[in-house]
Order: C-alpha cells, then sequence, then structure tokens
C-alpha cells in the first residue's frame, strides 16, 4: 500500500505535489512501515556527522556510478544497494541532502532511470531540517536486507546521450551550469576541481538558466509561479516542449529535470548525464562561447 | 624515495583499514582539524565566498626561520570530507623543513587506499590542496 502523500496545501501549486514532502510530514511519518528516508550529499562524509533518524546513507559517487564505466550501475547492483538499505519495490523513498536537495535529486532521477515508483523530496532538505531544530542522530541504523528485484534500467525516457542532443537541435535546451561556464570563461564550476572538459562554452542554442534559481535562500523550491516565470518566461518553454537539460556531470541538471518534471508537469524532459564533461571534449560537435545561445548548427 | 615518517604513519593507518574503516578514520581527521590561530581570525580571504562554491577551504601555510613548516587550515562543518583532507595534510606536513614538503610526492592522496570508499573524483580536492600548500611554501620561500 502506498503511503498517503503529504497533502500540505503548499504542494497543491505543484503538478505533482505527490513528489515532495514537508519536513513536518516527514517527522510524523518517521518509523512508518512503508518508508525509508535515504540521505544523498555531496559530501560523502556528511551523513555520518548526523542525519535524520533512522535515515540510509546513498551516495552518489560510490553507490549510484559504476566502477569501471562511465555509467550508472546496472538492475543487479541497484537492486543489490536497495535491499541492503531494506527498500523494496513498493517502498516510498523519501530522499533528502545537502544542497538544497541538488544531490538528492540526482539520486531521484536514478531511482527513476530504474522506474522505482513512489520516491519523494524533503522539500528544504538537509539544512532546512538542521536550521528548523529538528532531531538528528549519528546512530547508524542496520535495515533488516529485503529483496528488491533487478530491473533493468530504462535510459529512454528521462536519460538522453550526445547522439540524442545532436538530434534534438531545434528543441528547446537548458544549461544550468555557473553564468561563467556558459560563456565558456571556464570549464568548471568555480571552486570545484577539474573535471576534464578540453574545451569551454556551451551547446548551441542552449538557454542558461543556473540550477539554483529554482530553490528559495532556505533550500525549499521556488513557488509554481517563480518557476513559471524563469523556465516558461525567460526560458521560453512552452507546453508539449521537449527539453533537454545539462549541467557538467548530470547532477545539477536532475534538479532542473525533477523541477521541469514534477513541479511545472513538463512531459519527455531528459537529463543529458554527459554533459559538458563529454560535450567539451567530443571531437567536432558544435559549441558556442558568449553569453547568448548562439545559432542552431548548419 | 621514502615518505618523511609522519606521512608514511598517516598512510599506514588509512590502509590496515578496511574501506568503510577508512571513511571512518577520515572522519576521525576531519575532526580533528584544530580552530585556526587566532592570528588569522579576521584574515581578509576568509570573506571570500564563490558562488556555487564546493566546500571552501582556507589553507595558512607559515615557513618559520628555521626553514620548518606549519600549516593550519579551515573549511566549514558541511564539508567534512574537505576538512579530513585539510586535517590530514596540516598533521602529515606540519613540522617538516622546506626541502621535505616539496618533495612530498604530487600523488600522495592517491597512496591512502581512499579511491574507492570515496571516489577518485573527490580525492582531487585533496591534490589540489596539496598542490596549493607546496605553492604558498614556494612563494613564502622565495626571496
Amino acid at each position: 500500500m502506498p503511503v498517503a502523500p503529504d497533502s500540505s496545501p503548499r504542494f497543491a501549486q505543484y503538478a505533482h505535489p505527490e513528489r515532495l514532502v514537508s519536513a513536518e510530514w516527514l517527522e510524523q511519518n518517521l518509523g512508518t512501515p512503508g518508508v525509508v528516508v535515504v540521505e544523498s550529499d555531496e559530501d560523502v562524509l556528511l551523513y555520518e556527522t548526523g542525519h535524520i533518524p533512522g535515515a540510509v546513507k546513498i551516495d552518489w559517487h560510490t553507490d549510484l556510478n559504476d566502477p569501471v564505466t562511465r555509467d550508472f550501475v546496472d538492475g543487479e547492483r541497484f537492486a543489490a544497494l536497495l535491499g541492503s538499505k531494506g527498500i523494496t519495490r513498493d517502498t516510498t523513498v523519501v530522499l533528502y541532502g545537502d544542497k538544497s536537495n541538488w544531490w538528492a535529486a540526482y539520486a531521484l532521477w536514478v531511482f527513476t532511470l530504474f522506474g522505482h515508483e513512489d520516491v519523494r523530496l524533503l522539500d528544504g532538505g538537509r539544512d532546512k531540517w538542521i536550521a528548523d531544530g529538528r532531531d538528528v542522530t549519528t546512530e547508524t541504523p542496520s535495515p533488516e536486507p529485503v529483496d528488491y528485484p533487478v530491473v533493468e534500467r530504462r535510459d529512454s525516457e528521462v536519460r538522453a546521450f550526445r547522439d540524442d542532443v545532436l538530434a534534438h537541435f531545434g528543441n528547446p535546451l537548458i544549461d544550468v551550469r555557473s553564468p561563467e561556464e556558459y560563456s565558456g570563461e571556464r570549464t568548471t564550476a568555480p571552486a570545484y576541481p577539474e573535471e576534464g572538459a578540453l574545451r569551454a562554452g556551451h551547446i548551441p542554442t542552449a538557454r542558461s538558466v543556473p540550477w539554483g534559481r529554482a530553490a528559495a535562500p532556505d533550500g525549499t523550491f521556488r513557488s509554481k509561479d517563480e518557476l513559471d516565470a524563469i523556465y516558461r518566461g525567460e526560458a521560453g518553454l512552452n507546453d508539449g516542449d521537449n527539453v533537454i537539460a545539462y549541467c557538467r556531470i548530470g547532477e545539477r541538471s536532475s534538479h532542473t529535470w525533477f523541477v521541469l518534471t514534477h513541479l511545472l508537469g513538463f512531459e519527455g524532459v531528459r537529463n543529458y548525464d554527459g554533459s559538458w564533461t563529454e560535450w567539451g571534449s567530443a571531437v567536432r560537435v558544435p559549441i558556442v562561447t558568449g553569453p547568448t545561445p548562439g545559432d542552431l548548427p548548419a | 624515495m621514502a615518505l618523511p615518517t609522519q606521512l608514511e604513519q598517516i598512510k599506514d593507518e588509512f590502509l590496515e583499514l578496511g574501506q568503510r574503516d577508512r571513511l571512518q578514520l577520515l572522519l576521525e581527521f576531519s575532526n580533528e582539524l584544530p580552530p585556526l590561530p587566532e592570528r588569522y581570525h579576521d584574515h581578509p580571504d576568509l570573506l571570500e565566498r564563490v558562488e556555487e562554491c564546493q566546500a571552501p577551504v582556507f589553507i595558512f601555510v607559515e615557513v618559520g626561520d628555521d626553514r620548518v613548516v606549519h600549516m593550519y587550515a579551515t573549511a566549514p562543518a558541511e564539508a567534512p570530507t574537505t576538512r579530513g583532507f585539510a586535517s590530514i595534510l596540516a598533521q602529515g606536513l606540519g613540522g617538516l623543513t622546506v626541502d621535505e614538503v616539496l618533495d612530498v610526492p604530487d600523488d600522495f592522496p592517491q597512496m591512502l587506499g581512499l579511491a574507492q570508499a570515496i571516489s577518485p573524483l573527490r580525492l582531487r580536492g585533496m591534490t589540489a590542496l596539496l598542490g596549493r600548500a607546496k605553492r604558498q611554501v614556494r612563494q613564502k620561500t622565495a626571496a
């Protein structure tokens, strides 16, 4: 039985309000059978310094990425991972993390690749939970291992590859990196380690909407009206558009993917996880530099 | 070339452990990072905040008249991994001579057996930090 969604009125404005839960809802549902809380952070040790009581940890890098091939884990590894965290196929998974749920949204997107039905984000994430003075603990739970089925990852619906992007020209692209990365002044986010792109700039015609604009200062998502003003207004997206979002390795754009898909209700939004670390190093793909989107490649 | 004893000891501490415990040891280092000495509290660098910045980490290298190096660092509590890296380097480089610090292999972070536990990508943060420490030593000794 699915666990009833958070019926907070402030979520009702969004296209899929069942994808968000509030801290109040989560506090009441800690320990509810069928709910597993998962923390996913940028920093691999942050969970260990204190987390929501009962929450388990899934690390975007060491758990969700294949250690050899540049790809996500396969169905078998995903099944083993989730089973070890006490998650079954029917579990309501509530994800939260640092930095306005940046990495939690990435984990949610990977869960979506595997078709996990009921996966939600804690609005405001880790920082707001702590800022509100709610309980944290360093006690690590030892969930009873359960069976999670081996399901094949579905890469066609919400994931885009380089060739998909090349075939997508003429449709909207959203570049969610910092303005300096977009214009080509630099290839990495300020103060992040160099991840190896040989060229700087953006994919032709991509609009620049840095991912963090979707988050309010307290880490919660901005209101539907504010999001509409950004994505439909400034970025010019229209209902029925096929959209591809990208960043540097696909994590920041997962956050935007969540906003466009679950909060604004766009269908067919894909995340190009190869992103700039692939595009900026690929031979002969078109690139535009400077602050404007540029023209369609001939 | 052999590592200085204190770096060798840190390396051995990590390599003796299984993957999960290596993460725990990194957390212990993180918790051990001493606060910045008083004299750096109002340092202008600390006011710099880069938009969308990964854990801002600040290091201050001092070289004494005896050419002995000391390193101090600070990083926010929300960045325990970065704090751990800084703490390893502060403990591992502190007390070495200028030449010993400059001779530390640039791939020292790769010797700690952390690639699997935290991912190679994250380890680059520590490599960058070691590079910054050495650069500061060079700047302070260039006369």
